[in-house]
């Protein structure tokens, strides 16, 4: 890996936008081992899937093998008859009370939204989709009882590919609906025909952003125990609230009678930002049977059934003046919305709208988005969403407009970034940048990676016609999370708003509960959280336990998804906080006979001011509540306290990433060489579960653009059912990162914190890709389709040269033999 | 029915099984041994493995009936939260999980590359850990963690607490 460059560069990046060190006496900053471990590393785990209550029966769901069909007839005879088999379902058996599943994102008011039964009832329209269902004794059961089911289907034409869905004359998805295109959703500001008439410079191209299978390890699973009218509904989800509400409008049984528990949650990425078919069906099932009942997916089910992500095609137009100065750019995308809208499926491509124009300055922009129904499984949420597209696009774009300037990909960044004076900047799509040094940032990630001396290389090789040839890729991105203000979702037609809830209780020893609506399934809240709360109250950080993931406990919450839980959720916190202290200061006046304005709170201490030995901890204080023998007239005996943050502002993190990719342009094999991340998350609060988040994000990110893509034949059969076929990555696969952090705190929130799940995804995509790309552009190639395998490489190779066989310098493809001439033989 | 005799982390269980129980559900809904979770059916993700007379199997992969005579020890029978196994501290400390999911497995298959490879270098531990999916982490700090973990236990370091 690279080695660490020389020191002048790396202090001058730091003088810029120094990391703070933390302080040994604060727990914010610190880097805390996570507290959840514990349980994880012993085996001692709540997953849903372990949770086996007295009675409880197993549900197995027979799935449609056709994309698009319609449903003739349904017999479960033969099923109900199998031993154990305690009752079978079809989609009409359950048409009265199933309702259909929310999308809370009605993105225009002409979006056509089809009813989605939980079972299919009449038709089918992907592979995958529920059309009956076993209840069995036990899972061995319900399984084997599902081949007695008899369904007799029609079969009806496929719709598969995008660009053919929105032609006239296509086959429809829901024929009821006339058309296959669900919205068109606009954005403008400024001239950007005129841009695109007047400038010297205009580039188009055409980017696919293939589906992806978000694949957290953990594969979901529900449980849903009746008692009475009562239901506690377990559930491997990210959205314990969100879901909540949502049972109780679809199935009309009331909210209150709804008890919704997300438990250890093993990964989400958004494919657990979802309301399901299988929550709503073992909610009705539970009711129906009067017992508990189960179902978790198997791996091959649920590449089929839980939500897809990405799949859009984007057609760019960037107009630049010839010193690489953006005037204008053009935006039309496909958005695939597979063939329903789920919960937030038509807003997911919408969120580049935002992001399409990156760090940069321009003069006009435009956004065209066409959401699209074909015979596929609903895309939705997938880290990053919307965010990872519009950097790809942009990134993409930066580096053609440098290739064809002949600029360095970094100079023609520099002359179009927004310099760190200009903050806040309101872009040309809408927002206002509160913070950023993307100078600092950029000059790191350069001394870090020895640009100079693998651009040297590069150059070595390119001369030599090397068979190896060496590309350097470069991502300057910024994102927007913290997701979000309610205002902002208001005005976009989001059916709920973005702010988040903390209560703070302290109990009568002292030891503080922290409960928070935001719900982890992996990012350790129950550490940073305590460590905020430590440090806010002064207390031990063993002394605070974080409650969360169930209604019963948390009963305020918007969730977990769109890095939002710091910068929301821990904003709550701290708020939630700061009341905990104002309350206590009351009752510590009282204690201290001294005046409210007299007492300094200092490391969980009330002192009077200048009298430092005359103080009460908040231990002290705490328990002098409880026992409210002796509090101020009017004063409640009690602590704890809420909060419930809005941001005004969505957080912006952004930061610069560098690849250099090895391509081997007889094979069209791809080794990442180096790969350096450094990322602006603004202040941190455990810079450990910082990196860690920055690694996985990395690893998601460089498997789009190298290994993953769900793939669907011309009859819509999703052919990467399974992890055999599906290449998510493993150790051998990626490379060692190099990560460091600049720091610029948010000016949008008091602890100046911008959040980090996803911008290690939405950079390292189109970093990778320009790797690859600038490896090859002087044989010919000027874009690989993701994911960049081998054959794909080696094919781009093979078209570039037969175009073009003798490009000004460089290798042939192939021209060692191997791959290249057998493939290439005329 | 056939009847197993098998023993899980030093406990004997003798059980009529159907031949076609796999030892993964075997062992959560049998034993109620659930601390070895079910990632995928192919074979693929390694979030079931657990050590088969000390060598890592997959026990999504191995059926009950062939586990009969044999000893299995799973994540649980390693250590616990105050003692654990090295290696069980070494992902703690190097922050080699996140959702945890993939961690008993990736945990068991790091103790079996270990016995076969007692100092392996980084790219021997990636791809001796190549059958085991991390969706989280990025692998990075699991392969820190088992390097460190491999200095440990070539040391014979004793079980000791856990730092905060």
């Amino acid at each position: 890996m690279s080695e660490i460059a020389p020191e002048a560069l790396a202090e001058k990046a730091a003088e810029d936008a120094p990391v703070s060190s933390p302080d040994p006496a604060r727990e914010i900053g610190a880097p805390r081992r996570r507290s959840e471990d514990a349980r994880l590393i012993t085996g001692r785990t709540r997953w849903t899937d372990n949770l086996q209550p007295p009675g409880t029966l197993h549900v197995a769901f027979l799935r449609s093998p056709h994309a698009h069909a319609r449903i003739v007839s349904v017999d479960v005879e033969q099923a109900r008859a199998r031993p154990g088999v305690v009752a079978v379902f079809s989609g009409a058996d359950l048409a009265e009370e199933q309702g259909g599943l929310p999308c809370a994102w009605t993105v225009t008011e002409d979006m056509k939204t089809p009813l989605h039964p939980p079972m299919a009832v009449d038709e089918v329209r992907h592979v995958g989709e529920p059309v009956a269902c076993v209840v069995a004794r036990d899972r061995y059961a319900a399984v084997d009882a599902l081949e007695e089911i008899d369904i007799d289907y029609e079969p009806l034409p496929a719709v598969v590919d995008m660009e053919q869905a929105v032609r006239d004359g296509t086959p429809l998805v829901h024929a009821d609906l006339g058309t296959n295109e669900s919205y068109r959703w606009v954005f403008e500001n400024g001239d950007v025909d005129a841009a695109l008439r007047d400038a010297p410079v205009v580039l188009e191209r055409r980017y696919v952003q293939q589906r992806l299978i978000p694949t957290a390890m953990e594969p979901r699973a529900v449980l849903c125990e009746p008692d009475g009218e009562d239901f506690t509904l377990t559930s491997a989800t990210q959205i314990p609230h969100i879901l909540r509400l949502m049972l109780a409008t679809v199935t009309q049984i009331p909210e209150h009678r709804i008890r919704v528990v997300a438990p250890d949650v093993g990964g989400g990425f958004g494919s657990k930002l979802q309301v399901y078919g299988e929550e709503v069906l073992c909610l009705l099932l539970a009711r129906r049977l009067g017992r508990p009942v189960k179902w978790t997916e198997s791996r091959s089910e649920g590449n089929q059934a839980t939500h897809h992500g990405r799949d859009q095609i984007q057609r760019l137009t960037l107009a630049a003046d010839r010193d690489g100065r953006i005037r204008g750019l053009k935006v039309d995308l496909l958005a695939d919305m597979g063939a329903y809208l789920m919960l937030v499926t038509p807003g997911v491509p919408l969120l580049g709208a935002f992001m399409f124009n990156g760090i940069y300055k321009m003069d006009a922009y435009s956004f065209t988005c066409t959401g699209v129904f074909t015979t596929k499984t609903p895309t939705d949420a997938y880290r990053g969403a919307g965010r990872p597209e519009a950097t790809f696009g942009i990134e993409r774009l930066m580096d053609e407009l440098a290739a064809e300037l002949d600029l360095d990909p970094i100079e023609v960044r520099r002359r179009n970034w927004i310099r760190h004076e200009e903050f806040p900047y309101d872009t040309i799509a809408g927002l206002t940048y509160d913070s950023g040094n993307y100078e600092a940032a950029t000059d790191r990630a350069l001394a870090l990676f020895e640009y100079d001396k693998l651009r040297a290389e590069q150059a070595d090789r390119r001369e030599r016609r090397d068979g190896v040839q060496l590309g350097i890729g470069v991502s300057t991105f910024t994102e927007m999370c913290g997701l979000a203000p309610s205002r902002v979702l208001g005005s976009l037609s989001y059916g709920a708003g973005g702010w988040e809830h903390a209560s703070v209780r302290v109990l009568p020893s002292g030891k503080v509960e922290v409960v928070t609506g935001s719900s982890a399934h992996g990012q350790g809240h129950e550490t940073a959280w305590a460590q905020i709360a430590a440090d806010r109250l002064g207390v031990p950080f063993e002394d605070v336990k974080v409650l969360h993931g169930d209604t019963a406990v948390s009963p305020k919450g918007m969730d977990t998804y769109g890095s939002r839980s710091l910068a929301v959720g821990g904003i709550a916190l701290y708020g939630a906080c700061d009341k905990v202290v104002d309350k206590a200061r009351k009752v510590a006046a009282h204690l201290l006979e001294a005046a409210e304005d007299d007492l300094e709170f200092d490391a969980g201490r009330f002192s009077v001011r200048g009298v430092r030995e005359a103080g009460a901890t908040l231990q002290e204080v705490a328990l002098a509540a409880f026992a409210a023998h002796d509090l101020p007239d009017g004063v409640e005996p009690s602590l704890d306290s809420d909060a419930t943050y809005d941001p005004d502002n969505f957080s912006f993190p952004h930061g610069t990433h560098l690849c250099a990719a090895e391509v081997d342009t007889e094979t069209g094999m791809v080794k990442l060489r180096s790969y350096v991340a450094v990322d602006d998350v603004g202040s941190v609060v455990n810079p450990l579960i910082v990196e860690g988040q920055v690694h996985g994000g990395l690893a998601q990110g460089i498997a789009q653009a190298l290994y993953e893509e769900a793939v669907y034949d011309a009859e819509g059969n999703l052919t990467t059912t399974t992890m055999a076929d599906y290449l998510v990555p493993s150790a051998a696969d990626l490379p060692e990162f190099v990560t460091d952090r600049t720091e610029t705190p948010a000016t949008s929130n008091p602890l100046g914190v911008k959040g980090v799940g996803e911008a290690g995804t939405i950079a390292s995509t189109p970093a990778v890709v320009n790797a690859i790309v600038d490896a090859l552009r002087h044989l010919g190639v000027d874009d690989v389709p993701m994911p960049c395998t081998p054959e794909r490489v080696w094919r781009a190779l093979r078209e570039a040269f037969d175009e073009n066989p003798e490009p000004s310098t460089g290798t042939a493809p192939g021209a060692g033999g191997g791959l290249g001439s057998a493939g290439g033989a005329q | 029915m056939p009847r197993i005799r098998v023993e899980v982390d030093g406990v004997p269980y003798e059980d009529d099984v159907e031949p076609r129980l796999l030892l993964v559900h075997y062992l959560r809904d049998r034993l109620g041994k659930v601390g070895t979770p079910v990632g995928c059916d192919t074979s693929n993700c390694g979030a079931c493995t657990v050590l088969l007379d000390g060598l890592s199997a997959k026990s999504c992969s191995v059926l009950a009936v062939q586990a009969d005579g044999h000893e299995v020890t799973t994540v649980e029978g390693l250590g616990t939260g105050a003692r654990p196994h090295p290696m069980q501290r070494a992902f703690h400390e190097e922050h080699a999980l996140q959702c945890g999911y993939c961690t008993p497995g990736m945990i068991m298959a790091a103790i079996d590359l270990l016995r076969e490879n007692a100092d392996p270098s980084d790219e021997e531990i990636r791809d001796g850990l190549e059958g085991n999916l991390c969706r989280c982490t990025g692998y990075q700090n699991i392969v820190r963690a088992v390097r460190g973990a491999a200095g440990e236990m070539r040391q014979g370091a004793p079980e000791r607490e856990v730092s905060p």
